[in-house]
């Protein structure tokens, strides 16, 4: 019991240390200290147990998350077998028992639907995009396109919340939230965690807070959710009348105070109070300094286009991503709504590909300007696929694609992966032909090029070890370069 | 006392200390080793996983967890065996984890699992050379009232509590702190018991009488104050999951409230804990079922609901079912049983089909996964609660109705045919296997069906019947940790074989068996805890203590603990008079910052955007604070509310930069700066006066004259500044929609709302000390 108790006492000592002085300032270092505290273990694991578990491939990452789900099939999947098909029924052979969603289980038939759009191939390794990708089929050789994708989810929530924790349910950590805890940030003036929203005008699908959750993990490792009003920090700004003086005069006060009191109890929080008070003076100053893009130079308004001077839209989000990554802020994740093309596809997604086409691909090409992108893992894709058929009635130029978990497209790119096309499916598009990717392989191989095994990546909460790939998930070194 | 350490060299040096006892503590094994205490905790964590309860997992047909299996032959090697009681050199299990040859050492390598260090082998060899005796784990053994440990100074006890209290900080050296000081004890009540610091005046006339006297009248005042219910509600709204909206993407809103006004009227009514659980599990099925007792079951319905369209409604269906369980199971019984959703339990007795058996009494109601998505959205989901204006009006006075009409909860209610419930193959929904009937965990308690019947009421019964060995343990912990921050069971939620073992097993076991024996009297619990002279101790810190106990978990002093989010909040509306001591009713929308809801809604439903409250509605107690799911209010969650998504026992609490800056700006906290410094400055008593009744009313004790001298210069420094017109007094008043008396000097209303302000900010304005 003796033990028990000391070692809880110790990791608590651990946590304390570090949400006492840290907002995710982590660094490598303190990321040592921070992992012990996964095991229950004695002074020896500990010691040993420095992170990274291996040298990292990328120190960052940005997470470009299409909410709603994009369509592979009118994006990057091309099938010109559909377009022997159109309208034709879906063999039940091909649908093998899938569960389909509440939304087409009633639907009588399931018309095949072809893509409206037209495909070419582009780049050495002949990965083939559609029309609507024009921006991004130039950059296509940075890619790697994983088009074997899979999920066991069919609503959006669950697959959402799976793709981000590794869970359907439950109040796990997110992705961002686990690396937080496990490598900290590199900039102590900025949390290692930062989430930017937008909406696109196709048919939203919300997102939630949960989505970047600490979970069981201290909430010091939760998403920090920026915003594009005037506190791009929640309470950020100081009141108006108080500028940078008045506020350092108040708080040399406080910390004044704070030691009477200190010297009262002696109890080692106050002083730490005071460090965290000074930690987001120093954040009133360093987080609009990032998020000020008043300052761009004309080329990179170019780049990213011209929607990246209005804050919150997509494009603003990629620039302000750019930007925080650069500043060194572990993971930054983007959600974009709008993909949810259940009727009327061909004309909601050229609209969503027109607010991301383009800023996508010049975070790409900005990343690798600043001689970043070795180092930054970029990943772009929704949280399922849709139907080959059509949900709703087809008509020759329109269509709606209802969810399909059972293959789809993301796209990964920069640290450490291997640029090419990865995977196949059949030629109806509806089941993966070669080398499956599932949620938590894609969760795994992420984490190995952070540089950690996600096996070992575990914190102990109610007497389980839990990590972000649940009991699942392998490494997928094809991806990797 | 002397104090010259930083903060970073205490904690280095805690740590230190920490390891080094971690590294000593095995070597100093007591002489005789303790299977529930020494040996089970190691086994637990390292063997279990593979040779424990869970069948499917279970490697070379060995078991650890079962004195029968261990010591018979080997299944795999019928010569060996895994343990010869009373010799350690002949147990393969001392050979495989000593071994040096990866194949051979347990656990494996690639289990993931560390070898068991120096420390450890030593407890199992020598409890193996004592016999090898195994005990039933301690938290399914009944608890049983010890005689009071012997101490020396018996005058030092107030009660019971403090015989064990101060047996355990006597054999680690330590003594009890000095009783604290008057103005310290009674905020620490007035906030654990009512979540409100004392006013000016009650500070006055606790100050003027004989402290002891003084102590016992403000316990029974506090006590009986109304705010007590909603202090005590706080907390079981964590477990009960409470909130306002649907959860899911749409995240629409429903009406739960009266539920939580309910939870609040039940605590200040002190309905006994063994029917306030009644109640909350099966009031339905109670003969006469009152419709009070039927709300006590939206308890079970608190969970998040989906309205996405083309979701498969028996898959909600199921997980709303599991959500029960698991609400019911952590909250009540400390127990985690989630894994056996899937597979037999790896720790706990627990097998997937025992597992199923409690779902079956969740798995009978008339609800469905899915009743239409959000433009058919409904305040309640069937079955549904109705209760009239009349039934409010008349015999329901604790619900806060403020508009006229009904109003709608959902809640329990059995279908007319029992669904059959199977076992779930992996927990899937659409993988039923073998049928099984509704039970419960035999392990804990056998499910004596003589007694209960195979339903929830049933289930009722089971868990407060007084032989059940966990429900009495587990709520007196969770009511322990209320005021002492951490349980005698720390891991709250888990009174498991992976949880933590209790630091006064005998006290949590006397407090537990005197609870059931007084009628679960809830109010005498508190009272008990905040009568005892362990918790009236001072919370100074000494030397000794980070030596020996850095983490109190001997309790030889009292801690000093953050407020909860809610309470922050509280403590800032109270002292500058805006708060709106109204009790239950409707959640409210006050101050929050722009854009939250609607850049991340769906643009569906009620809630997409927020529609701010206006005058008394934004000056309601944190818990009335409307809590959408998928949105939950930011100044709540920074300051490690829980969010609502599923039953919680335990806040952590944390300290970021972030919580720093709502202080700084957050407008509510402005607006009570200035609203509270105007009024001061009307009142006309003289800066001083001023400056300290404003530091006694939020910090509840005098300002030390050091204290007073900053206030005044930082006064003094800021009216010079507005005075100047370096600093624009209007614009600095003009936060929050209370009107500005303009009538007053707005350069000194200013500077004194911006010491006010400050003090706000004080570490200790946040903290009971």
């Amino acid at each position: 019991m003796e033990k028990e108790v000391l070692e809880h006492g110790l990791n608590l000592n651990r946590r304390k240390f570090l949400s006492r002085l840290s907002l995710g300032l982590g660094s490598v270092a303190l990321g040592s200290l921070m992992i012990p505290d996964l095991f229950s273990g004695s002074e020896e694991e500990l010691l040993q147990s420095g992170l990274p578990h291996f040298a990292p491939k990328a120190k960052r990452v940005i997470y470009l998350f299409q909410n709603g789900a994009p369509s592979q099939l009118d994006l990057f999947d091309y099938k010109p077998k559909l377009r022997e098909l159109q309208g034709q029924e879906l063999p039940a052979s091909i649908r093998m028992g899938q569960r389909l969603t509440g939304m087409t289980a009633d639907q009588a038939s399931f018309p095949l639907a072809s893509s409206k759009f037209t495909f070419k191939q582009y780049g050495q390794h002949g990965a083939w995009l559609s029309e609507l990708l024009p921006y991004t089929s130039k950059i296509a050789d940075e890619l790697c396109f994983v088009k074997s994708m899979y999920t066991e989810a069919i609503n959006h929530d669950p697959a959402l919340t799976f793709f981000q924790t590794g869970a359907q349910v439950g109040n796990r950590p997110s992705m961002g939230a686990w690396l937080s805890y496990g490598l900290g940030s590199e900039n102590k003036n900025l949390p290692a965690f930062c989430v930017l929203l937008s909406k696109g005008k196709g048919n939203g699908q919300g997102v939630y807070s949960k989505l970047w959750t600490n979970g069981f993990l201290d909430s010091v490792h939760q998403g920090v959710q920026f915003s594009n009003s005037e506190d791009p920090v929640l309470y950020l700004n100081n009141p108006d009348a108080m500028d940078k003086d008045d506020r350092r005069r108040m708080l040399d006060r406080l910390a004044q105070l704070n030691d009477e009191n200190y010297q009262a109890f002696g109890d080692p929080e106050i002083n730490a109070k005071v460090q965290q008070y000074e930690m987001a003076y120093r954040m009133q100053t360093a987080v609009p300094e990032v998020t000020d893009l008043n300052h761009e130079p004309e080329s990179i308004i170019k780049l990213y286009g011209p929607e990246c001077l209005i804050p919150g839209t997509y494009a603003a989000n990629c620039l302000l991503a750019r930007k925080l990554s650069e500043s060194g802020v572990r993971f930054v994740q983007l959600y974009h709504q709008g993909w949810d093309a259940h009727d009327s596809l061909p004309s909601q997604i050229v609209g969503q590909c027109k607010d991301t086409d383009q800023a996508s691909t010049a975070l790409i090409l900005d990343l690798k300007q600043r001689g970043l992108l070795d180092e930054t893992l970029v990943i772009w894709g929704g949280e399922f696929g849709r139907t080959n058929y059509c949900q709703g009635t087809l008509t020759a130029d329109n269509y709606g694609r209802d969810h399909h978990p059972r293959c789809f497209t993301i796209w990964m790119a920069g640290g450490g992966v291997k640029p090419g096309v990865y995977g196949e499916t059949d030629e109806f598009g509806y089941n993966i032909q070669s080398d499956p990717v599932h949620v938590h392989d894609f969760q795994a191989t992420a984490l190995h090029l952070m540089g950690l095994d996600h096996e070992k990546l575990i914190y102990k909460h109610l007497g389980r070890r839990y990590r972000l790939t649940d009991v699942h998930g392998k490494v997928v070194s094809g991806l990797i370069a | 006392m002397k104090r010259t350490i930083t903060a970073t060299i205490l904690i280095a040096g805690i740590i230190g200390i920490v390891l080094w006892s971690t590294r000593h503590a095995g070597q100093d094994a007591p002489d005789r080793i303790s299977y529930n205490f020494h040996v089970r905790p190691i086994l637990s964590d390292k063997c279990f996983a593979c040779h424990g309860p869970d069948q499917n997992k279970l490697q070379a047909g060995l078991r650890l967890d079962l004195a029968k299996n261990a010591y018979a032959p080997l299944p795999e090697n019928p010569g060996a065996f895994a343990i010869v009681p009373g010799k350690p050199d002949s147990s393969e299990l001392m050979k495989r984890i000593t071994s040096k040859d990866p194949d051979y050492l347990m656990p494996t390598p690639d289990s993931h699992l560390s070898p068991l260090t120096e420390p450890e082998i030593e407890i199992i060899r020598k409890w193996i050379e004592q016999g090898a005796v195994y005990e039933k784990h301690w938290a399914f053994i009944p608890p049983q009232k010890a005689a009071l440990p012997k101490v020396k100074d018996t005058d030092w006890a107030n009660n019971e509590i403090d015989y064990f209290t101060l047996a355990k900080m006597t054999e680690k050296g330590l003594e009890p702190n000095e009783t604290a000081s008057p103005e310290y004890l009674l905020k620490r009540i007035s906030v654990d018991l009512t979540g409100l610091l004392p006013t000016e005046a009650e500070m006055d006339e606790f100050a003027a009488d004989d402290p002891e006297a003084a102590y016992e009248k403000a316990l029974d005042r506090l006590l009986a104050s109304p705010h007590y219910g909603e202090k005590m509600a706080l907390y079981w709204l964590d477990v009960a999951r409470y909130s306002d909206s649907y959860g899911y993407q749409d995240d629409n809103i429903r009406t739960q409230w009266p539920y939580r006004d309910w939870v609040i009227h039940a605590f200040n009514k002190n309905i006994p804990y063994d029917q306030f659980i009644t109640w909350q599990l099966a009031g339905d099925l109670l003969p006469k079922a009152s419709k009070e007792q039927i709300l006590a079951t939206a308890f079970l319905r608190n969970h998040k609901y989906t309205e996405e369209g083309g979701v498969i409604p028996e898959e909600y269906r199921v997980e709303y079912a599991l959500d029960k369980v698991k609400t019911y199971t952590k909250g009540l019984l400390a127990l985690t049983v989630e894994c056996a959703q899937c597979h037999d339990h790896k720790y706990d007795p627990v097998s997937q089909k025992d597992y199923y058996q409690v779902f079956g009494f969740f798995n009978t109601s008339k609800e469905s996964g899915f009743e239409g998505d959000v433009s058919v959205s409904k305040p309640a989901k069937t079955p549904i609660l109705t209760l009239s204006e009349k039934e409010i009006k008349g015999v329901l006075t604790f619900i806060n109705q403020r508009d006229t009409g009904s109003v709608t909860v959902s809640v329990m209610e059995e279908a007319d045919t029992a669904r059959a419930t199977y076992v779930l193959n992996r927990g899937a929904y659409d993988q039923p296997t073998d049928l099984v009937k509704p039970g419960a965990l035999a392990a804990v308690l056998p499910f004596d069906t003589t007694r209960y019947q195979r339903n929830r009421l049933g289930l009722a019964e089971w868990t407060v019947t007084k032989e059940n060995p966990l429900t009495a343990r587990v709520f007196v912990n969770q009511i322990w940790q209320e005021f002492f921050g951490a349980g005698l069971v720390k891991t709250t939620g888990d009174f498991g074989m992976q949880g933590n073992l209790p630091t006064h097993p005998e006290l949590l076991d006397w407090l537990a068996v005197d609870f059931m024996e007084h009628n679960w009297d809830i109010k005498r619990l508190v009272k008990q805890i905040v009568f005892s002279a362990t918790y009236r101790q001072s919370s100074e810190v000494r030397e000794k203590h980070l030596e020996v106990d850095p983490e109190n978990l001997y309790l030889a002093r009292s801690p000093r603990l953050r407020f909860k989010a809610e309470l922050i909040r509280d403590m800032v509306l109270a002292t500058s008079n805006l708060l709106v001591k109204e009790i239950g009713g409707p959640s409210v929308k006050p101050y929050q910052p722009k854009g939250l809801w609607e850049v991340a809604s769906s643009g569906r439903g009620e809630l997409k955007t927020y529609e701010q409250d206006k005058d008394s509605a934004l000056y309601r107690r944190g818990m009335y604070t409307f809590i959408k799911l998928t949105l939950p209010p930011p100044s709540m969650i920074m300051f490690d509310a829980s969010n609502r998504d599923q039953c919680e026992v335990k806040r952590t609490s944390t300290n970021t930069p972030l919580q720093a800056l709502i202080m700084m700006n957050d407008p509510t906290v402005l607006e009570a700066s200035r609203v509270f410094a105007q009024q001061l400055q009307a009142e006309n008593q003289g800066l001083e006066t001023n400056l300290s009744r404003a530091f006694r009313s939020i910090i509840c004790r005098k300002a030390t004259p050091k204290e007073m001298e900053i206030l005044k210069g930082y006064y003094a420094e800021q009216l010079a500044l507005f005075q100047a017109k370096k600093l624009d007094a209007y614009k600095t008043l003009a936060v929050g929609e209370f009107p500005i008396n303009k009538k007053l000097n707005l350069d000194e209303s200013a500077a004194l709302m911006k010491v006010v302000n400050t003090i706000y900010n004080l570490e200790e304005a946040i903290t009971k000390s």
